[in-house]
């Protein structure tokens, strides 16, 4: 909301021509005081708006990031209209069943968005002692992140993938099949798309429309062929509605965020342009805060009824699971997902990397009254087995699979069964948690009994069976 | 708030904020930026201006908004209330700004540190006239249950006592005893006093550090122990458990008081040890674990420049506990963060960067940072202790990074994590490879008094074991292990066994996840036992399935989650059990 008390005379001042155009960056030189992050608006010759903000202010100059991109403004006829004020959006309930751009602005050919709602869209910190401890359990339908790396209501839990994975059609699937166990409560989908292709939004697009889910979905597109500039603003934009929608009309939210990856190099482009010394890779040393400031803004808060879960999706550059991007996200998110493009290659659907992927709410999340009694010990067990079966498999490539033992051969055909049956499952097929608990018991059967460390004798007894 | 104006804005980047027209101002100054009086801390100054870093975000500012001083440096509150609070980096309440801004941080709130209202029973112990000098005690607060806050002289003031409240309740700011210093003056004395946050608090003298910190973590306290007092990193790419490290070791080591500074990392982790430590009881007192902890939370979203000084304020409460004569023990999570937040400052200030963009007194910070660890006798001869116990989080799991390797130059012990331990669900995942503890000779004697005198050789019998099995884990790489002899095999059964039963502990579970010395040293000494025994076994001819058939063998493998802590008779029998078995299988092949 502008503030009348501030500098009355001075914000809407508005100067023509600028000093400098270096990509999405403009210079204004001999201004008044600007304030810090301020929106700006850019008028070019033919009158059309930009929108922008301030990114660093002195006595003497004014740099200003223009959102929409420079192409075709001039020195002398561009002019720079400064509003005093943070970018706000205008949020509302009604947003959701849309298709906005990056800054909010609605692109379906519908009316324009109003409503009495105008939010920062930098957000602020949560008071970490305002923060609800995420627990509760949502089905994803998806046994291997139901049975071992399990989503909670609140977390944000990226998916690590690669070009050419199935990324997609995995977020996707869990944004249709997504609930809470003895609720009806429905998930509200914020979606930002940023720098992706045509054909990755209209999937999204297509899959929301053919579950019906559609009305249910607010969609932010920031397309591979707009602004890179964009990029940056477009997530802010769909996490500012999607707080107002968790904490001011206490929904649940499910926001997905692709591609991150095409977001960090927006980042890199703009620090390179004003010349800002890198760390890794050419990204800025405050990466790791910009993600965070993000990531950070989904959850739960005490005496709130809603809640924010995030999906980011990320490709790794050339699989590198240590590239900066999905290193430092790693670092902030609660858990990840993690593809493999070899089980991909073998035609396992979703192809989840069963070791390198971890869900660090899941702790508080499973077992009794939530999930299964059962469930903690036997996740564990499924882990350690699995990680003993890379290691038969790498001694099975050097010496042959006749020359394992007995109890080595039980471990591959575990391996075997635990892809196949266990990970493996059609995009379209929504297993109940029961169900994923018992067929995880099923793949665990071609192991002997001594082999299971990790569960305790009455879990045998009940589930194992004879 | 001083109001004296030191200049005015010249330019915003960020946190860092250039100030033009300085009149007089100090290194360090605690100021305040803008009409919305945004805490800021003075880090540089040059003729007539200065560079000022803000504590909180900067959106809004504008050139000519005015800087305000302080007159004092950045400084913490020290004094009773701070136990079971839970502050941001640059000690605000952050239970307090709740109740004042709901679920966001607004900007320029100011609570004071420590309650003002609030009154404590204060018990003098010192009367009217008598010489004091700085660190010397006036008298007791009885702040929780179990921990008495000893309400000390300012370490730079001495003089005469001119007067002394009689026994009663005093907030913090009320006069408690008047000082007449040698300089003539007077000085009024409360239950609060304040300290820059960048300066270590003097104490007269370091002590030999040779009681560990007990953990109760098996690994640590049997391998790698850490002194009272003493240093430890404790670094791990993403996911191999450096958070759930911290807080087993802040949920059950034996520190007085535990500061916890929540460095940069998740909002969650913070909520979640506010949901968990108020129902935690401490082992050793019987009372809830929030009742001896402090927590910092700088979480990542929150900004950067408070990330910096987050660091500085938990360890400067620390040393005051330390004063008193407490053991106090910092998490810091993660010391990267801040080191991270250093790199952006000095970016943004265009200093020359050294590795990786950071500044090149990156090293001389951590040197700093970790020296303010030590046992230390204080300034009223009390012993007391503050042990680091730092967070690293390398960049791809790379421990060659610069934030790592400066590190381990300033440490004593290192606790390194291991991505395919924590992949296999190997918690906790430090590597019995990578980790040493330099304390390990000092405390030698420490444990052989308390855990009996078999622990050293046990614990060197079982880390030779464990560094063979890394070649013999080569060997059956290549040929598999049925090519071994059972000698050699025997090895890796014993080495699987330690790992199970000994190194893995769960920290949900209620027996397994604290053990005592005494407990530990008893386990070790059974594996140990069974690997001597079983290796001659095999000499004599017994078989190596004959071993791992031994019905004794499940005990061992269970005697973690079987055994209490409190009635260590389970593993007498365990080991009685074992002997004999291993006296039948010897007299069957004798």
């Amino acid at each position: 909301m502008p503030d009348p008390q501030k500098n009355p005379l001075l914000s809407g001042r508005e100067y023509i021509g600028v000093d400098k155009i270096d990509g999405p960056l403009i210079f204004v030189r001999q201004t008044h005081p600007v304030g810090y992050r301020d929106l700006i608006e850019c008028v070019d010759g033919q009158g059309r708006v930009r929108l922008g903000i301030v990114l660093e202010s002195s006595t003497n100059a004014v740099v200003v990031q223009v959102f929409e991109g420079t192409s075709g403004l001039t020195l002398p006829g561009t002019r720079i209209r400064f509003s005093g004020e943070p970018l706000t959006i205008s949020v509302s309930k009604e947003m959701l069943g849309r298709v906005f751009n990056g800054l909010g602005q609605p692109i379906d050919g519908g009316p324009p968005q109003r409503s009495d709602v105008e939010l920062d869209v930098n957000g602020m910190a949560i008071n970490p002692t305002a923060r609800q401890y995420p627990r509760d359990f949502i089905q994803t339908g998806i046994s291997v992140i139901d049975g071992m790396n399990t989503l909670i209501r609140g977390q944000k839990l990226p998916i690590f993938s690669g070009n050419g994975l199935p990324h997609n059609e995995l977020a996707a699937q869990i944004a249709r099949q997504a609930k809470i166990r003895g609720t009806n409560t429905e998930f509200a989908v914020v979606f930002a798309a940023m720098g992706v292709k045509h054909d990755v939004a209209q999937f999204f697009v297509h899959s929301f429309e053919e579950s019906g889910v559609l009305d249910n979905v607010a969609l932010f597109l920031s397309l591979a062929d707009d602004p890179s500039i964009e990029r940056l603003i477009t997530p802010r934009t769909a996490l500012t509605l999607a707080e107002h929608l968790a904490f001011n009309e206490d929904m649940h939210v499910l926001v997905i965020m692709t591609d991150m990856t095409n977001y960090c190099e927006s980042l890199r482009e703009i620090s390179t342009i004003r010349g800002e010394i890198p760390s890794r890779k050419g990204y800025p040393g405050y990466l790791y805060s910009d993600l965070a400031e993000l990531y950070e803004r989904s959850g739960m808060i005490k005496g709130h009824e809603g809640s924010i879960t995030l999906l980011p999706i990320l490709t790794m550059p050339n699989d590198d699971i240590s590239h900066p991007v999905p290193d430092l996200s790693g670092y902030i998110t609660e858990g990840q997902i993690v593809f493999e493009r070899e089980m991909d290659g073998r035609g396992i659907y979703p192809p989840v990397a069963g070791l390198p992927s971890l869900s660090r709410l899941m702790k508080d999340g499973i077992g009794e009254g939530m999930t299964r009694e059962d469930h903690p010990h036997l996740a564990s067990q499924l882990f350690a087995a699995y990680s003993y079966v890379k290691d038969v498999r790498n001694l099975a490539s050097v010496i042959g699979e006749e020359e394992l033992t007995p109890l080595d051969h039980n471990y591959l055909e575990f391996g075997m069964q635990f892809e196949q049956n266990f990970v493996s499952q059609r995009m379209d097929e929504d297993r109940s948690v029961e169900q994923t608990l018992d067929l995880g018991w099923e793949v665990l059967r071609t192991l002997p009994v001594e082999e299971l460390h990790r569960i305790t004798d009455e879990e045998i007894e009940k589930y194992y069976g004879s | 708030m001083s109001d004296r104006i030191i200049g005015q804005v010249k330019r915003v980047n960020g946190p860092v904020i250039e100030v033009m027209g300085i009149t007089d101002a100090e290194m360090f100054e605690l100021v305040r930026v803008g009409k919305e009086n945004l805490i800021g801390e003075l880090i540089k100054l040059q003729k007539d201006s200065a560079v000022v870093q803000v504590y909180e975000d900067t959106t809004g500012i504008a050139p000519y908004d005015p800087v305000y001083g302080a007159g004092m440096q950045l400084s913490v509150e020290l004094g009773p209330g701070m136990i079971g609070t839970i502050y941001d980096g640059i000690q605000r309440p952050l239970e307090a700004i709740r109740e004042l801004s709901a679920i966001y941080i607004e900007r320029g709130i100011a609570v004071p540190s420590l309650e003002r209202e609030k009154r404590w029973h204060f018990v003098p112990s010192v009367s009217d006239g008598q010489q004091v000098s700085g660190g010397m005690v006036l008298g007791t607060v009885q702040e929780t249950e179990n921990l008495v806050h000893k309400i000390l002289v300012p370490p730079s003031d001495s003089g005469v006592l001119k007067s002394v409240v009689a026994e009663g309740d005093y907030t913090v700011e009320e006069t408690i005893a008047v000082l007449l210093l040698e300089d003539g003056t007077e000085k009024p004395l409360h239950l609060m006093q304040r300290w820059p946050i960048r300066v270590q608090r003097p104490t007269r003298k370091r002590l030999p550090l040779d009681i560990p910190l007990v953990t109760g973590q098996r690994v640590i306290d049997a391998l790698f122990p850490v002194a009272k007092g003493g240093t430890v990193a404790i670094p791990g790419g993403f996911g191999t458990g450096k958070t759930m490290t911290q807080q087993a070791v802040a949920k059950w080591c034996d520190a007085d008081l535990i500061v916890y500074i929540g460095c940069g990392e998740r909002g969650n982790e913070i909520s979640d040890v506010l949901t968990e430590f108020p129902e935690l009881i401490d082992p050793r007192t019987g009372r809830s674990l929030m009742e001896r902890t402090i927590l910092i939370a700088n979480t990542s979203n929150m900004p950067v420049s408070a990330r910096e000084a987050s660091i500085y304020t938990g360890i400067t409460m620390a040393e005051y506990f330390r004063d008193q004569g407490y053991h106090v023990a910092i998490m810091a999570d993660s010391t990267s963060r801040w080191a991270e937040a250093l790199r952006e400052l000095s970016g943004r200030m265009e200093e020359m960067p050294a590795e990786e963009g950071f500044p090149a007194y990156l090293p001389t910070k951590i040197a700093e940072f970790y020296e303010r660890a030590g046992s230390m006798e204080s300034l009223s001869g009390a012993h007391g202790s503050v042990s680091i116990i730092g967070a690293v989080s390398p960049p791809g799991g790379d421990f060659s990074e610069p934030v790592t390797q400066h590190t381990k130059r300033f440490i004593r012990c290192f606790w390194a994590l291991d991505r395919n331990l924590a992949n296999a669900r190997h918690y906790p995942a430090i590597s019995w490879l990578d980790s040493y503890s330099e304390y390990l000779n000092d405390l030698v004697p420490w444990w052989e008094q308390q855990a009996g005198p078999e622990w050293f050789a046990d614990r060197t019998e079982i880390m030779e074991l464990l560094h063979k099995e890394v070649r013999l884990q080569q060997v059956v790489k290549l040929v598999g292990p049925d090519a071994l002899p059972d000698t050699q095999r025997f090895i890796l059964e014993v080495c699987t066994l330690f790992k199970n039963a000994f190194l893995q502990q769960n920290a949900y579970d209620k027996i397994d996840a604290y053990s005592t010395v005494q407990k530990q040293a008893k386990m070790l000494h059974i594996i140990v036992t069974y690997w001597q025994r079983g290796s001659e076994a095999i000499k004599g001819g017994a078989t190596l399935v004959k071993l791992r058939k031994m019905k004794v063998y499940q005990d061992i493998v269970k005697m973690k989650f079987s055994v209490a802590n409190d009635d260590l008779s389970g593993l007498d029998k365990i080991e009685a059990r074992l002997e004999r078995a291993m006296d039948q299988l010897e007299a069957l092949h004798a």
